[in-house]
Formats: C-alpha cells, sequence, structure tokens
C-alpha cells in the first residue's frame, strides 16, 4: 500500500474499531431529533406545501449527521494524535502535505457518509420519502462532508488542547447547522434572519441536499453547489498552506 | 564517502531561547555515535531537525547525503528515529501498529521482516495484544521496532534506557550493538555515561546548544590524565597538607586527586607521617563521567568570565525546551 493508502486506511480503521460511538450513537441521537421534533412542530411550521413536516426534517438531520460526524472524525483524531504524541508516527515517514490532507479529509467524508446512511435507513422507518434526484444528494453529501472534515483539520492543527476542538465544535459548527435550515424553510423566517442565512455556507449544502430528495429548495441548486465547491476550495487552499508550513505541527 | 549524517551551522531559536547556536557535526557511515549533553541542551532538538519534526531557522542538515527539506522522502527513508517519549496509538495492536508503521514508508509485503523484528525484540508474544495493555517496557520495544520497519541505515535513540529495567537495558544494547555490526550508523543521547563509554566510540557534548567537546570516547577518557587515590585512614585525620588534593570526602574515606602514579608514594608517606594508618586503597581511572563534569565546568566558568567582561551579552539561557 502506498503511504497515502496506509494513513486512509489507518483513519478508516480507527474509527470502526469503535463504531458502537463513532457510527450507532450519532444515528441514535439524530433519530431522536427527528421523533421529538416531528411530533411537536408537525403542524407548527410551515415548509413546502407539498412536503409534510416530518419528510421536510429528515434531510435536514441526516445532511447536520453528516456535517457534524465528518467534522468529529479529522478533528478529533488528529488533536488526539498530537496531545498524546503518537502524531510522529505520521510525521516520520515521507507523507507530504498532500497524502496527509486527503487521508484526513477522505476518511471523514466516509464517517460522514456512513453516519448519514445509517441516520437515512433508520428514518425510513418511521418517514416515507421520495428521491428524485440521487445524484444531488450523493454530491451535497460528499461536498458536505468534505468541507466539515477540512474544517476538522484545520481545528486539530490549530488547537492543542482537547477543550480548544470542543470550543471551536460549540462555537463555530454548531451554530452554523442549526442556523442552517435543518429543522425550518428560511421562508419562514423574518427578512433579518433570512437575509442573515444566505451569508452561511451551512445552508446551501442542507438546502441543496433536500433538493434532490423533494425537487424543490429555496435556492437553485447549481448555486448551491458552486458556493459549497468554492468553500471547499478556500477551505483546502488554507489547510493546504498550513500543513506546507507544518504549523504547530513541524516546529 | 558520503556522511551519514551532516549538520552544517544549524542553528534554532524558541521565542528568546538560542536552542541551538551554530551546531557543525559529521558522522561516518557505520559509527557508533553519541550525543551526550545535561537537560535542555539542545539534543533532543538537534534530533528533531534530523528527523523533520522540527526545522532548523538557518543552516543544513543531511542524512546519507539527501537534505532533510528538500529532499525529505529520502532522508527520512534513510533514517529511523526512537522517541525520548513513551508515545503510542491505544487504537491498534502491537502488529497493526508496525504494520501501518511500514505502510507509512510505501512498503509492501513487508511481513518477512516485521515478523523477525517483533522476534528479535521479545515481542511476538504480544504481537495482537492491544498497546495500551503493554508494560513501559514493551512499549519502549516497540517503539525501537517502529524506527527499525523501513530499514534505515542509520538510527537514533533519543535516551531509550531511561526508566527501563536492566535486563530490557542489556537486550536493548545487544540488539543495538547487532544493529551497529551489520552497518548501521547509531546515534544515541543517553544520561547513562557508562553506557555512552561502552558503546559509543565517538562522542560529542552539548551545552546551551553548542558543542563543546567532540572525539573519540578514548581521547574524552584519556584527555583527564590525572588518577584518584582512594583511602580509608585510621588513628589520625588526613594532614592539612593534603586538602588541595581532596576530590571528595567522607570521613575516614578521602579520595584525593594525583597528577600520575609517581606521586602515590609522596602521598602514601604524608598520611603516614600525620600518624594515620591506611585501612584499604584502591586507584582510581577517571571516567567519561569525570571528563563530562569537567568540560561542563569549564564552559560555566568561561561563560561567567564573559559575562564579567561583557556585562550585556546574554550567553546563560538556561532551560530550552526539550521538544
Amino acid at each position: 500500500m502506498s503511504g497515502f493508502g496506509t494513513l486512509l486506511y489507518k483513519e478508516l480503521l480507527r474509527f470502526w474499531k469503535v463504531a458502537f460511538q463513532t457510527v450507532a450513537a450519532p444515528v441514535l441521537t439524530t433519530l431522536l431529533y427527528l421523533l421529538i421534533f416531528s411530533h411537536v412542530m408537525q403542524g407548527q411550521a410551515r415548509v413546502y406545501d407539498a412536503v409534510p413536516y416530518s419528510a421536510f426534517l429528515v434531510p435536514g438531520l441526516v445532511m447536520m449527521a453528516v456535517l457534524q460526524n465528518a467534522f468529529a472524525n479529522s478533528s478529533s483524531s488528529l488533536i488526539q494524535s498530537k496531545i498524546t504524541g503518537n502524531i510522529i508516527f505520521m510525521l516520520l515517514p515521507p507523507l507530504s502535505y498532500w497524502d496527509f490532507f486527503a487521508a484526513y479529509v477522505l476518511a471523514s467524508v466516509v464517517r460522514g457518509v456512513v453516519v448519514g446512511v445509517g441516520v437515512l435507513l433508520v428514518s425510513l422507518g418511521f418517514v416515507g420519502l421520495s428521491f428524485e434526484h440521487p445524484l444531488w444528494i450523493i454530491a451535497f453529501a460528499v461536498a458536505g462532508s468534505a468541507i466539515l472534515g477540512t474544517m476538522g483539520l484545520i481545528a486539530g492543527i490549530w488547537a492543542e488542547k482537547f477543550d480548544q476542538v470542543a470550543a471551536f465544535q460549540g462555537f463555530v459548527i454548531m451554530p452554523l447547522t442549526f442556523l442552517s435550515g435543518v429543522f425550518y424553510s428560511i421562508h419562514s423566517l423574518p427578512a433579518f434572519w433570512q437575509g442573515l442565512s444566505r451569508f452561511n455556507p451551512f445552508f446551501y449544502m442542507i438546502d441543496g441536499f433536500r433538493y434532490g430528495f423533494f425537487g424543490v429548495s429555496d435556492i437553485n441548486p447549481v448555486l448551491s453547489l458552486g458556493i459549497a465547491g468554492a468553500s471547499l476550495l478556500l477551505l483546502t487552499a488554507v489547510t493546504l498552506a498550513l500543513l506546507k508550513r507544518g504549523y504547530k505541527l513541524r516546529h | 564517502m558520503t556522511p551519514a549524517i551532516q549538520i552544517r551551522q544549524v542553528h534554532k531559536r524558541f521565542g528568546a531561547v538560542q536552542a541551538l547556536a551554530g551546531i557543525d557535526l559529521e558522522v561516518a557511515p557505520g559509527e557508533f555515535f553519541g550525543l551526550l549533553g545535561p537537560n535542555g541542551a539542545g539534543k533532543t532538538t538537534l534530533i528533531n531537525i534530523l528527523a523533520g519534526l522540527a526545522r532548523a531557522d538557518s543552516g543544513s542538515v543531511r542524512i546519507m547525503g539527501h537534505d532533510v527539506i528538500a529532499d525529505y522522502r529520502e532522508s527520512r527513508r534513510a533514517l529511523g528515529v526512537v522517541p525520548q517519549e513513551l508515545v503510542f496509538d491505544p487504537f491498534f495492536s502491537v502488529r497493526e501498529t508496525l504494520h501501518l508503521q511500514s505502510g507509512y514508508f510505501g512498503l509492501r509485503h513487508n511481513d518477512a521482516w516485521i515478523d523477525e523484528v517483533m522476534h528479535h525484540l521479545d515481542l511476538t508474544g504480544k504481537a495482537d495484544a492491544n498497546m495500551r495493555s503493554l508494560s513501559g517496557g514493551m512499549k519502549r520495544r516497540v517503539l525501537v521496532a517502529q524506527a527499525l520497519v523501513h530499514k534505515p541505515p542509520v538510527i537514533v535513540l533519543d535516551e531509550p534506557t531511561a526508566g527501563v529495567d536492566v535486563e530490557l537495558r542489556q537486550g536493548l544494547w545487544e540488539f543495538v550493538r547487532g544493529l551497529n555490526r551489520d552497518g548501521h550508523t547509531i546515534v544515541l543521547t543517553t544520561h547513562y555515561l557508562e553506557e555512552a563509554e561502552t558503546l559509543c566510540a565517538r562522542i560529542a557534548m552539548l551545552k546551551q546548544g553548542r558543542i563543546v567537546a567532540l572525539d573519540t570516547t578514548n581521547n574524552l577518557v584519556n584527555r583527564l590524565d590525572n588518577l584518584y587515590l582512594k583511602l580509608r585512614i585510621a588513628g589520625a585525620a588526613l594532614p592539612a597538607a593534603l586538602a588541595a588534593r581532596v576530590r571528595d570526602s567522607h570521613d575516614p574515606v578521602h579520595t584525593l586527586c594525583l597528577r600520575s602514579y609517581a606521586e602515590v608514594e609522596g602521598v602514601l608517606a604524608q598520611v603516614r607521617e600525620a600518624g594515620a594508618r591506611i585501612e584499604e586503597l584502591e586507584l582510581l581511572q577517571p571516567d567519561l563521567e569525570d571528563v563530562f563534569v569537567q568540560i561542563m565546568n569549564r564552559e560555566e566558568r568561561r561563560e561567567v568570565g564573559a559575562e564579567a567582561l561583557l556585562p550585556s551579552s546574554r550567553l546563560a539561557i538556561p532551560g530550552s525546551p526539550q521538544r
């Protein structure tokens, strides 16, 4: 196996060995969101005319699980390696910064998608869904998890302690996800909040993802995918620059 | 012949601390080389720069002729590092750890060698045990095995015997000696100067980021041409005339410093004339530890002198970081 292949395999093996915590637990949590929110909000929230609230909610929750788990995978793996010191096992071999980047982000994509598929399958036992444009579903799941995997990598590189990663998650990732339209359509918001939501890149990921299921969305999915793609490119450039310099990894 | 390690004018600063202040050093292929110095002298920083874990502010480092920055893939393939700290990945077993490490170097079909390394380091019985369950000594062996998975020609061991029991220490040195006999270049840092004296053919002593001594172990030990006379006396105190020679005194045992064997007679006569009886007597050759202490003290005096001349200069900066 190549150095890159080995690092990818190691990252996959790492979360798979604790799949109960990294896959099963997030699926259960998301399922609880689905049951409680759909019970409380059914008939209260105004979404698309032809789509019942519980069906509307499922893609949002799936995408939320994809994003959060992609972030958790790269950030926690890297910060654990830094704090325990075993990061040197990856810094001593002739791995390039590209290898390093691609392996961590791809593993995050896999974890995000695996959890997302898990949530989706379980949800189908409770809620009927349509799959209008499966390719859009896949495209947004991959783009979204890659973006969050990259953000997790940045957080892991930057942080020196576990609580700094937790702060990144709590003060950046959580607000951006919850305010992105997971639980509501932004058309139900007052104009000010509607306008503000458009500056949140997570909003486009969830909106585009939902388009894949229902064939309707707040924003043209081509634009949403473009925005997601541009965000990914920008974050990739930042991360590669950090890795190339050895920022906080090679002193 | 291309040196195994070539270090030229390496400087490294951490904030206000000058960790390395112009290191020049060459280690030839097949050498067993010792890097000694007190804590904070810059040993680990220098090793980290060899390994690419840290970057020099200026200067160049080559491993087997490959620059550690421009040619990092080749230089890292040529180098195996056993780190000072007992690090491990708790997710994996011993065998998985070694397989992954081998894979990071892009090696396929390396199982035979991995099995051999595990066998030599007595790890075979623990191959499928999780890293968490291993004792400190076992974890240390895994670190050695990890440094060897890619058969590097140059091996650096950063204090491999710190906190390791006697048996493992002996076994480890036997193994490392075997590697050296097979042609591997070995660089070793240790606080056990006896180990360095028996193992290393050549030694560099570091202090505050500078090399303060660099010579063969023999020459270093012979540098002190004095010897020590250890006496246990009774009947009277040590005569005052010998006070200047005392190196160490725990009444009634005194260790005196002599310049040559010719002085033994005279000293014994003085003791006798003072009315003391000699109960035990031992002549001691200076060892590496004496040389080390002398060199480090000499450097200290030199700094104090320099500071007195140049009050504004800042020479002694204690406690440089270890990683």
